[in-house]
């Protein structure tokens, strides 16, 4: 986690992003891959080659069928079209990781930033609270919380967000610190501007590009989160459609009908593994440390 | 130093307070009803009344804080509700299988990780550079229960070279069985001289070690190859490379040192990451370590071992974050300053 912070004026976006294709083969590979899985996700069902059976109708007279012309990726052991239920769990990974990384930023955002911009006990009290959600080991707290609401996809999204928002609440801090000393939010200060005006108009949209950078590789880190408490047991429920529990279903019959649980696995490393890539092509361009 | 030890110490006791409260809240609170769930699903009102009490459920939420805190620091951590045995007897009887999973883990990550960034870094820009990165980002992309099943399917199905699952062969017992004194079989192994049994525990051992080292080797080698991108590029390297000193020389001696403190800290970090990491692999490698005690845990809703498990991971972590300030401030003077 960077703490540099790099302010990025508003009309240096676009030439920034320009930048960012044309430098690096792999940020754009990743970016392909996430538009990619973007479409799909917005179109799931639609594009299915067996929507029904994507959003979990058994079809048991043909149980765990290798991939063939029927079905590309095979069938599980209800006889459902591997490929259908992974377009259609599309839209959950994606879903509920962007419901995660969202809260986490409506959260840990405007608390970070009143932490930074108005110091003091403030601070102190914000800070000791991210630093005690943060002495957790990653998805322990998470787990806890789903183990105490129950499983389900709703609560383990909860949980992520709950565990996740002290990242963006540090980010956040660490960018009002510096913005609070800047001209010009001294300047709206010495003109009577109110604390609460200037935090939402100066403070968090400057502090934004850190923010960014970081929610682009989150959203696959909680991809990876949200499919790893689905494994265990602790995520979505069958039947639905994702992508977690769909290893953890073929994971019985792996070393027959490996198709099952590889195929579903495949996705979240290809999704976790794109947004990681377009995540560090932009921290490259956004952190002058790092730009080399 | 000394002061600077104890100030970090002070420190650590106050999180470790205050994880204790949250572990204690996120158990107490949000169970709708907890001497319920101790009992079971048939319980009848009259036994819930009677449990509520020897639980001390009925007393204010702070009082039974208090009783909670008072039997955590005389090691009375409760029941389990699933094994009907204390809770810290199951814990501290699985967790050296899970110590040794994340030692030979760590032993695999650190040495591959700090290897690869060193590499990528002096090799800025070229293919190998390349190459190493995508290995690196490939390693913290992957989801370690899938590169388990992979493993599996490759190393078991397809090259029939090691072991599905388990810790050692269910026959080893009777062959050559390994008498237990640090609970690290390999160690143990050695010191007994029973080559037998270490060779059938590193066979158990390498799968589920190399997947928990996926994550860790490549956060290290991401971090070890920027850190020293940014060492290489300072002005006593250049006077060194000036002065005529080789690549590696430079590389090795002079800019690996100054460029591991922030290692130092993703080190940290990583073995955090195994500390739950270890859970997703223990359960696909039936390994018998505090994992899959864990998670069987988590899905029946046992709550004392829930809490037992939530406070010695955060305990675990706490004393990772303390280790990594004090290498910290051995590595870099100005550290205990501040």
């Amino acid at each position: 986690m960077t703490d540099a912070v790099v302010i990025a004026g508003r009309s240096g976006w676009r030439t920034r992003w320009r930048a960012v294709l044309r430098m690096d083969p792999l940020a754009l590979a990743g970016l392909v891959v996430v538009a990619g899985l973007a479409v799909v996700a917005l179109l799931g069902p639609a594009i299915a080659p067996y929507p029904d059976q994507g959003t979990g109708t058994a079809n048991v007279a043909e149980a765990m069928q290798a991939p063939g012309p029927g079905h590309l990726l095979g069938t599980d052991q209800l006889g459902r079209d591997v490929l259908s239920r992974i377009i259609v769990g599309a839209r959950n990974a994606l879903g509920v990781s962007l419901a995660v990384v969202g809260l986490a930023i409506a959260i840990g955002v405007p608390l970070g930033a009143i932490a930074g911009y108005r110091r003091g006990a403030i601070d102190a009290v914000i800070m000791r609270a991210t630093d005690l959600a943060l002495a957790f080991p990653p998805l322990l707290l998470a787990m806890a919380i789903v183990a105490a609401l129950g499983p389900g996809l709703e609560h383990a999204a909860l949980a992520l967000a709950i565990s996740w928002w002290p990242w963006y609440a540090r980010l956040a801090r660490a960018a009002a610190v510096s913005l609070r000393e800047r001209p010009f939010v001294e300047a709206a200060r010495a003109i009577g501007v109110s604390d609460r005006r200037i935090i939402i108009r100066h403070v968090i949209p400057n502090s934004l590009s850190p923010i960014i950078v970081q929610a682009t590789v989150d959203i696959g880190t909680v991809i990876l989160a949200a499919g790893s408490l689905a494994f265990i047991g602790l995520g979505a429920r069958a039947p639905q459609a994702d992508w977690g529990l769909m290893v953890a279903e073929g994971r019985t019959v792996i070393l027959d009908q490996w198709w099952i649980p590889t195929f579903p696995g495949l996705a979240i490393f290809v999704s976790v593994l794109a947004f990681n890539l377009v995540g560090d092509g932009l921290r490259d361009r956004f952190d002058p440390r790092r730009r080399r | 130093m000394a002061r600077f030890l104890a100030r970090r110490l002070g420190g650590s006791a106050l999180v470790l307070l205050g994880l204790s409260v949250v572990t204690f809240l996120l158990a107490r609170v949000i169970p709708s009803n907890p001497a319920a769930l101790y009992i079971g699903p048939r319980a009848r009102p009259e036994d819930i009344a009677r449990v509520t009490q020897a639980l001390g459920l009925d007393q204010p939420l702070p009082i039974q804080y208090l009783t909670y805190l008072r039997g955590v620091l005389s090691g009375d951590w409760g029941t389990s509700i699933g094994t009907k045995r204390p809770v810290l007897e199951e814990i501290l009887g699985r967790l050296p299988a899970s110590l040794e999973l994340i030692v030979v883990a760590m032993l695999i990550a650190i040495p591959l990780g700090i290897g690869l960034g060193v590499l990528s870094a002096r090799w800025r820009g070229r293919g190998s550079d390349l190459l190493f990165r995508v290995i690196s980002i490939v390693g913290v992309s992957m989801p370690a229960f899938w590169l388990a099943l992979l493993l599996q399917i490759v190393f078991f199905r397809q090259l029939d070279l090691l072991p599905l699952t388990g810790r050692v062969d269910a026959d080893l017992r009777f062959t050559a069985p390994i008498t237990s004194l640090t609970g690290f079989f390999l160690v143990d192994s050695l010191i007994s001289g029973n080559l037998t049994g270490f060779v059938d525990a590193a066979r158990h051992i390498v799968l589920p070690a190399v997947t928990l080292a996926a994550y860790p080797a490549g956060l290290i080698a991401r971090m070890t190859r920027s850190s020293m991108l940014e060492v290489l590029d300072q002005d006593y390297i250049r006077t060194a490379r000036a002065f005529g000193l080789r690549g590696r020389l430079i590389a090795n001696q002079l800019a690996l040192r100054n460029a591991m403190p922030p290692v130092l800290t993703v080190i940290g970090l990583t073995l955090a990451y195994a500390l739950t990491g270890t859970f997703f692999v223990e359960i696909v490698f039936n390994w018998p370590g505090l994992g899959t005690f864990a998670v069987r845990s988590l899905l029946n809703v046992d709550y004392p071992a829930i809490m037992g498990i939530t406070l010695i991971g955060a305990a675990g972590y706490v004393l990772i974050n303390l280790a990594v300030d004090l290498g910290q401030a051995w590595l870099d003077p100005r550290v205990r300053l501040t």
